[in-house]
């Protein structure tokens, strides 16, 4: 048996922990919530936490569980499975899908040649009272941190005041932000690109498609989906084979076709509906980096957005 | 005669009995845990938590979310008294459906209720497709403080009608008909007589609307609305620092406070049981006359838009996933899985305000208000602090019980003891203590005369505070989330997890069900308040 605290929905993935127990044998008990509240459990829990596997929707939460020392060190034949930028470089915890951060925009009043080839292009007063964005959401922070990184405080700081003289909407998260943009509430959302799937296939008539950001431009951040194994786990051996087992050809096969998230391992192809990992072209970035929460957090108060 | 139901109290109280006492404190001690917890957490502060909390812009965000709870108060007030009244003293048509209806709001979670008003009146909402050829192009704005406003009072009035509902069904009418008899016409005998009487019961249920207001983190967030609880968020999802967010959230039990002093000036120490001998007949039916048609219009616009509207909502992503192909999601484990922990809760958190009221009501003593108001301490504060307290507490010295359904129960008894205390002790102000002397003198025992004679007269409130824990309980989702045991599913979490993610097809199908077994439950329980 393995014990799993899910950050990611039952929707999403509790047919994959299935498939796992079909495969091995290995019965799972899952717990499914809010990736934060599931890395503020672990941490509230400590030491006397019941979890083997920490499955999260972010690397941020993976990172802060790793930085109170609740994280065992993965082995080698699983972080081998994925590259560097995709793991923590201590090698704690390790991405098992990708997603990547998009704008997405309402297609009855825009077109792709619309869209500005910068995330920076949306500071620009045209765009007065036309975009939303989740502040509250971690994917979002996250995107902010490498913005800090990737350009500089400064830049950062220029980026969240542009947006925000165009008075943005604020959405509780990034599917209240879709539906928004579906109902031409407002005309573009920061987002990641995989919501909008699932919204077609709920409707395929949804007014609304994707514009990713090429050329290493802080708004193409591709963020990964991850999993850690707690240095507390009782069943750790039962628990590697799980991360093994999500790392395997079967639930990459399953990311790509039902998530629609970028599968991470060598060999595996995204939804032909998706650019290439390649033809994003991300900018240079550990994910590991991402964990100085706290500065993005600050200039966002700063700023007045939080 | 009317004088006499304000009188003040000149009697000896008597002592309680140690079990009494020794029960309700333990409720109290449950009660202030999370308290304790936050405490401990805040002792690690430095002084950029301090800093932090002391900031402009926190201090205006706090500010911003008291001017809300008080708005959606007094909103909440004026929308609840008509229905309770309505829908127990007049020949309102169908009255019985509408007492259900009027009720049911509270089982939407106000993650779905937020959806369901920026649907209806968002910036593309279908209230804006109906006006749009009129040549209207823009609604007014209704995110930020108007849709909080609105959000919260269409789904936290039925608070104040349940309690109201309960006190005038237990309304002695001798006292309204004298003063009709005395010339008052309706109108002045309402506001004079009726309503005087009815302070008890319409504080307790604003208490628990405002405290659910400054609480609530669904609807606010979903409506753009920067609130105190938003802010609390912030710091567990983002810094993970539950130090911040402790400092933060003592700063909101502060304001619970407050809320807790005003309610007990605003219901004051009087006395609203029976002066005479004998007993309280039913009341009489109040004819409306032409009324009527006013009365209708106004329980459908009620009902209309916290009920139809959210139903409506959630039946429609019904119906746009099934023709999309989506498979109908019938989950009857986590229906099953529902009801029996919000029953349970239900029947834990009435008993366990037994105590607590008689302390506060038959007793008087500071030992007794203050066991009163600790229950409360839990109910203003973000489910996910109370949550994260027991866990700190049972993963550490309770492991036997953590992540079980009693230690689950337990969480629900803090969030959720304060709805059924506030009914009970409604109630109770309107038992005569006589009759419990007479009792007495009879020769039994207190725990007889409880038993035997004040529980059944009390029986309507007892279960109006029960059906209020129910309801919440069913929809409660960041307790159930940190504390079920593992693979617990619930309704609740089925509707989150699908609507998180943009599932809203999915929600549907656990959200149709959950108000179904709603409303199934109260026609069951509105049908039992009247029999005593």
């Amino acid at each position: 048996m393995v014990t799993v605290y899910s950050g990611r929905s039952e929707e999403l993935v509790g047919p994959l922990l299935e498939d796992f127990t079909e495969a091995t044998g290995i019965e799972v008990e899952a717990r499914y919530g809010d990736t934060a509240e599931m890395a503020n459990l672990i941490l509230t829990e400590g030491e006397n936490s019941p979890a083997d596997v920490f499955f999260a929707q972010d690397a941020g939460a993976l990172g802060a569980v790793a930085q109170e020392g609740l994280l065992a060190p993965l082995p080698e034949e699983i972080l081998g499975a994925v590259e560097d930028r995709f793991k923590s470089p201590s090698g704690e915890w390790v991405g098992v899908s990708g997603r990547a951060r998009v704008v997405a925009y309402n297609t009855e009043t825009l077109a792709e040649e619309d869209m500005p080839d910068s995330i920076f292009g949306f500071t620009d007063p045209e765009w007065s009272g036309r975009i939303g964005w989740a502040p509250t959401n971690g994917s979002f922070q996250s995107f902010v941190t490498a913005l800090r990184i990737i350009e500089g405080e400064d830049r950062a700081r220029e980026w969240l005041e542009g947006i925000q003289a165009n008075e943005p909407n604020v959405y509780d998260g990034n599917s209240a932000a879709l539906e928004a943009v579906a109902s031409g509430e407002i005309d573009v959302a920061f987002i990641n690109h995989y919501y909008l799937f699932q919204r077609l296939a709920e409707d395929p008539d949804t007014a609304a498609a994707n514009h990713f950001m090429t050329d290493g431009d802080p708004g193409a951040l591709v963020n990964v989906a991850g999993a850690g194994i707690l240095n507390t786990a009782e069943n750790d051996e039962a628990a590697r084979e799980l991360v093994a087992f999500l790392l395997g050809e079967e639930a990459q096969t399953y990311f790509a076709t039902e998530t629609y998230e970028y599968p991470l391992i060598d060999g595996m192809e995204a939804d032909p509906a998706l650019p290439s990992l390649g033809e994003i072209g991300s900018p240079e970035l550990d994910l590991s980096e991402l964990s100085d929460l706290e500065g993005t957090l600050e200039l966002l108060q700063e700023v007045g957005i939080l | 005669m009317a004088t006499l139901t304000t009188r003040r109290s000149a009697s000896r109280v008597p002592a309680p009995p140690a079990w009494l006492t020794g029960a309700g404190a333990l409720v109290a001690l449950l009660g202030l845990l999370p308290i304790a917890y936050l405490l401990i957490l805040a002792a690690g502060s430095d002084e950029s938590a301090i800093a932090l909390a002391l900031r402009d812009r926190t201090l205006g965000v706090l500010a911003r979310t008291l001017v809300l709870a008080a708005t959606v108060t007094t909103a909440s007030v004026l929308v609840a008294l008509p229905l309770a009244w309505l829908t127990t003293r007049s020949d309102l048509p169908g009255r019985r459906w509408w007492g259900v209806l009027s009720v049911l709001p509270l089982v939407v979670p106000s993650y779905v209720g937020g959806y369901a008003v920026v649907a209806a009146f968002g910036p593309r909402g279908t209230l804006q497709s109906l006006l749009e050829p009129l040549g209207i192009t823009r609604l007014p704005e209704l995110y930020g403080f108007p849709g909080a406003a609105l959000a919260l009072t269409l789904f936290s009035f039925p608070y104040i009608v349940l309690s109201v509902r309960g006190a005038l069904l237990r309304l002695d009418p001798a006292y309204e008909e004298v003063s009709r008899s005395l010339g008052r016409g309706p109108w002045r005998t309402f506001w004079t007589v009726t309503i005087p009487q009815l302070r008890p019961a319409i504080a307790a249920g604003a208490l628990l609307v405002a405290l659910y207001s400054l609480a609530d983190f669904g609807a606010v967030s979903l409506l753009q609305f920067d609130s105190f609880t938003r802010a609390i968020y912030v710091q567990y999802r983002a810094s993970f620092d539950p130090t911040l967010a402790a400092v933060l959230a003592l700063m909101l039990v502060t304001c619970t406070g407050g809320v807790l002093l005003a309610e007990s000036r605003l219901r004051g120490r009087a006395r609203y049981d029976r002066a005479g001998a004998g007993a309280a007949r039913p009341p009489a039916t109040v004819s409306l006359g032409a009324w009527r048609w006013l009365a209708l219009a106004f329980c459908s616009v009620v009902v209309g838009l916290s009920v139809v509207m959210p139903v409506g909502t959630i039946a429609f992503w019904l119906i746009r996933g099934v023709s999309a192909g989506e498979p109908l999601n019938l989950v009857w484990d986590a229906t099953l899985n529902s009801v029996l922990a919000s029953a349970l809760a239900a029947v834990l958190a009435v008993l366990a305000s037994i105590p607590v009221a008689v302390l506060a009501v038959r007793h008087r003593n500071w030992v007794g208000v203050l066991i009163e108001r600790a229950t409360y301490a839990g109910f203003a504060l973000p489910g996910i602090v109370i949550g994260l307290a027991f866990v700190f507490v049972a993963a550490r010295f309770l492991p036997a019980i953590y992540q079980t359904l009693p230690l689950l129960l337990l969480a629900y008894l803090v969030r959720f003891a304060p709805e059924a205390v506030g009914v009970t002790r409604a109630s109770l102000l309107q038992v005569s203590p006589r009759i419990e002397e007479v009792a007495r003198t009879l020769g039994r025992r207190p725990g007889a005369v409880l038993r035997e004679v004040t529980l059944p007269i009390i029986r309507p409130g007892l279960i109006a505070g029960g059906a209020l824990v129910f309801l919440t309980a069913m929809k409660e989702l960041p307790t159930t989330i940190l504390l079920a045991p593992t693979g617990f599913d619930t309704l609740a979490v089925r509707i989150w997890s699908a609507t998180s993610e943009g599932f809203f097809a999915r929600a549907a199908a656990p959200a149709l069900l959950m108000v179904i077994v709603a409303a199934f439950s109260l026609t069951v329980v509105l049908r039992r308040e009247r029999d005593r």
